[in-house]
């Protein structure tokens, strides 16, 4: 029964590293870069089962990859990061995704503290039982 | 008649045990949503309900150092894991459905907590036996 508590917080540690990629997906939407090879990717973690016993897994996050999403190039000759020819490299986060990616980081992370909290309950109303 | 714990709790201590063990496949479900390619699983609690007391009845005797034990239920009850059929896959392999997870879930908290009454109960009656009913 322990596991349960271990299976819920590997999933709760594992949705919040997805909610910490998509603030900083966010907040570098706007972020421009004076070559196309410095510039933002937006970054997304993936997810594997580690198994914790015979029939219970839980949740790693087994590496964070980058978008291959191409970059624009924006023209702005008067931003001091722009290159020789005038352009600014934009950052390929689609603000739209992320604020998907979060909702639903956010609503499984919510699922992950029920059972968390279930458990516990369930778990101390065993250890009161016989009084 | 010597209060024997196995005979005095009937089928509930089984039933605490394989409960607790299906909380446990589901919230893997539920931790694993989001992760590609899981497929989820859950226990046929009859069956493993059934393997649990079948192995309790019919005991082996160990009669040389490398039999192994027949009394290990746990075995048993993970015999009874079985995968989800899903009604929608998704493409990335995933077969987490999770209304499906969340009810699941809830049916067997409130399960739990019936066989941990009846529990109680068994273990007030014990008492009152023993102290005569004062």
């Amino acid at each position: 029964m322990f596991n349960i508590l271990d299976i819920a917080g590997s999933a709760m540690n594992a949705q919040m590293l997805r909610l910490n990629t998509t603030a900083s997906n966010m907040a570098n939407a706007d972020a421009v870069a004076s070559s196309e090879n410095e510039a933002y990717r937006a970054k997304q973690p993936v997810f594997s089962t580690v198994l914790k016993g015979l029939n219970s897994a839980g949740v790693a996050v087994s590496g964070v990859t980058e978008s291959t999403a191409p970059v624009a190039r924006r023209y702005e000759p008067g931003n001091p990061q722009a290159d020789g020819e005038g352009y600014v490299y934009v950052s390929n986060v689609n603000e739209v995704e992320e604020m998907a990616n979060m909702i639903s980081a956010s609503r499984s992370f919510q699922n992950s503290a029920e059972v968390f909290n279930t458990s516990k309950d369930l778990m101390m109303r065993t250890l009161q039982l016989g009084k | 008649m010597p209060i024997n714990f196995d005979t005095a709790l009937g089928v509930h201590e089984q039933a605490l045990y394989s409960r607790a063990r299906r909380a446990e496949v589901l919230g893997s479900n539920i931790a694993n949503v989001d992760t590609p390619g899981y497929k989820a699983r859950d226990i046929d609690f009859r069956e493993a309900l059934g393997k649990a007391q079948q192995n309790r009845s019919i005991s082996l005797a160990n009669t040389q150092s490398g039999h192994i034990s027949a009394a290990d239920n746990q075995r048993h009850i993970e015999a009874g894991v079985k995968y989800r059929n899903p009604y929608q896959p998704s493409q990335d392999g995933n077969t987490v459905e999770l209304h499906i997870e969340q009810a699941q879930f809830a049916d067997n908290a409130i399960r739990y907590q019936s066989t941990l009454t009846f529990l109680g109960s068994k273990f007030s009656g014990l008492k009152n036996a023993i102290t005569g009913g004062r």
